[in-house]
């Protein structure tokens, strides 16, 4: 067995996997990471079930060390500097760190949240079957809480083998798409409103929310309902008028209307917007987002797949590459 | 034989839920609509539907779209929720201990001030209530009671409260709530009970289910601090009543 041992770390930095979930009715919300292609793309580099646990990295930096013996790491998500003992380290890409090796990770660039799956996973003690932290509830293991400087978890010792990468899919930079209600006969003419305009995440954003600026989007009669459930991406409108997108944090309930949904397969990309970044909605069907969800499924599924071994033959390639393009450029050169 | 009921209506939540409303306000009927649909679901599962949420006036059913579509799932759920209401045989009913007042209910005098009362009468009223657990959420276990006597309903408090204390006893417009975390609440503090509707390794996690029956009895403080380290040992505290 090795250790992860957490040395330095901002704040919103949690264990998180899928999320827990049946107890809904009982007021428990589900947690888990906000961009689960993110979670499954870093479990699959090394080795993981989909959605087993790992470190979800809020926007600042954080540091790492691997103790008594080696680990298996990979990283995904929002893009940051990251390093080993000066060496850059890629993301979608697994690495090991040595016994006694630090990884520096610096802010994150054009995106929220970084995810750093370990081979072997998290090891914890699962609460309705699953280790993600829900701060509130103290549920989360091991440690029922976000990360602190001095935690050190308990992880796999690195297997044998070569290291692995992804190439994945471009990530669509479209507007976030949305399914209407289930209250949006609560606002008439603001729906169009909603749609039309250019929003931005506040900084006040967090697990629980997401808070938006933009237009003041009215209500017709109010701003109490009776309160129903909610769901990831339900986005209600408070007294305010000023939107908040619910996340996986979010209170199981709410009394302010809900003028929208944003699409399941949506919900990990607009998380990962920056926050100050202008954004735009657009609303589909419920047949659109549905097909949307089933191809998200498809490219989960298909994340083993796309998994290739970093062999020495790869650098062979790229070595090769290199001088039939130098070859290339010699022979242009040569033909001036 | 029976007409079918009206139907409800089938409200997207995203594609991974339907909301499927009975009715826009706090009432009896619809909530009753709302747990015999919840019970229906348990009874006959729907392939597909993951987990559901009963409130009020709605219940919330969590589907995977990858294994069932919006137009299939709301016609079974529309013919499930039009189907008459089974009288449920098996209602369990809880008596649970409140300390009523002083620091235990910080707003006791002054709801009774308003109100033209006394705390001991709000108490007494109080007391006398049937309650049943309408809905369960916003925190984990926070148990949203019907059945609050018309005279004690009381608007939420201008300002919340950032932090009011685990097992809170509360009224609220027209409910009363048992809190069990302790967090922000807008609501009146009547009193505190020393159960947990919710405790981590305690079996069952969640002590009131949507559906059951509740009657609080006021106990002293020294009953409370007593009742208070036998629930942090795990005991309910609550007595289950019937069945």
């Amino acid at each position: 067995m090795s250790k992860l041992l957490v040395t330095s770390v901002g704040p919103a930095t949690s264990v998180q996997d899928d999320g827990r979930y049946g107890a809904q009715r009982y007021g428990l919300t589900p947690s888990g990471a906000v961009d689960r292609l993110a979670l499954t793309v870093a479990n699959s580099l090394v080795g993981n079930p989909p959605f087993a646990a790992a470190i979800e990295i809020g926007p600042f930096g954080a540091v790492f060390v691997a103790r008594e013996g080696k680990v298996r790491v990979a990283l995904s998500g929002a893009e940051r500097n990251a390093e080993v003992a000066g060496r850059p380290v890629s993301f979608n890409e697994s690495c090991t760190l040595g016994d006694g090796d630090t990884l520096t990770l610096g802010i994150a660039r054009g995106g929220t949240f970084s995810y750093l799956a370990i081979e072997g996973g998290v090891r914890g003690e699962p609460m309705f079957g699953s280790l993600a932290v829900n701060a509130r509830a103290s549920l989360g293991s091991p440690f029922p809480r976000p990360l602190q400087d001095g935690d050190a978890l308990d992880v796999d010792a690195a297997k044998a083998g070569a290291e692995r990468r992804i190439d994945l899919p471009a990530i669509a930079v479209d507007p976030i798409r949305v399914v209407m209600g289930p209250q949006d006969d609560e606002f008439g003419e603001a729906t169009d409103q909603f749609l039309a305009s250019e929003w931005k995440i506040s900084a006040m954003s967090d697990r629980m929310g997401y808070r938006l600026e933009g237009p003041t989007i009215a209500h017709l009669h109010g701003h109490n309902i009776v309160s129903d459930g909610t769901v990831n991406g339900s986005i209600q409108v408070p007294g305010n008028g000023q939107p908040i997108v619910l996340m996986p944090d979010r209170g199981t309930s709410g009394g302010y209307p809900k003028i929208a949904t944003v699409i399941s397969a949506d919900l990990g990309r607009f998380a990962q917007i920056p926050a100050g970044r202008n954004f735009r909605f657009r609303a589909v069907t419920v047949a659109e987002a549905q097909a949307e969800a089933r191809a998200m499924a498809e490219l989960l599924r298909s994340l083993p797949d796309r998994v290739r071994e970093v062999r020495d033959a790869d650098m062979t390639d790229a070595l090769q590459n290199a001088n039939i393009a130098g070859s290339a450029v010699n022979a242009f050169d040569s033909g001036t | 034989m029976t007409a079918p009921l009206p139907p409800p209506r089938l409200l997207p939540s995203g594609d991974a839920a339907i909301t499927v409303e009975f009715g826009r306000a706090i009432d009896e009927w619809a909530n009753r609509r709302v747990l015999a649909l919840d019970r229906a679901l348990a009874d006959t599962p729907i392939d597909g539907v993951t987990e559901t949420v009963p409130t009020y006036r709605s219940l919330l059913v969590h589907y995977d779209p990858v294994r069932i579509g919006f137009d299939e799932l709301g016609e079974r759920l529309t013919a499930l929720a039009r189907l008459p209401i089974q009288p449920t045989t098996e209602v369990r009913r809880w008596r649970i201990p409140v300390v009523y007042g002083g620091e235990y209910g910080i707003d006791l005098e002054d709801l009774a001030r308003t109100l033209n009362s006394t705390p001991d009468d709000i108490v007494a009223r109080h007391v006398a209530g049937d309650y049943r657990v309408a809905m369960i959420g916003f925190t984990p276990g926070f148990s949203y009671l019907s059945g609050l006597d018309d005279s004690l309903q009381m608007p939420r408090r201008q300002n919340p409260r950032l932090l009011t204390p685990s097992g809170a006893i509360s009224i609220g417009g027209r409910q009363t709530g048992i809190q069990c975390l302790a967090g922000p609440s807008g609501w009146h503090l009547i009193g505190r009970t020393a159960v947990r509707t919710y405790q981590l390794h305690r079996d069952p996690v969640f002590l009131l289910e949507p559906g059951d029956a509740v009657t609080f009895h006021a106990v002293d403080s020294r009953q409370f601090i007593e009742q208070d380290r036998a629930a942090a040992r795990g005991e309910f505290v609550a007595k289950l009543v019937t069945p």
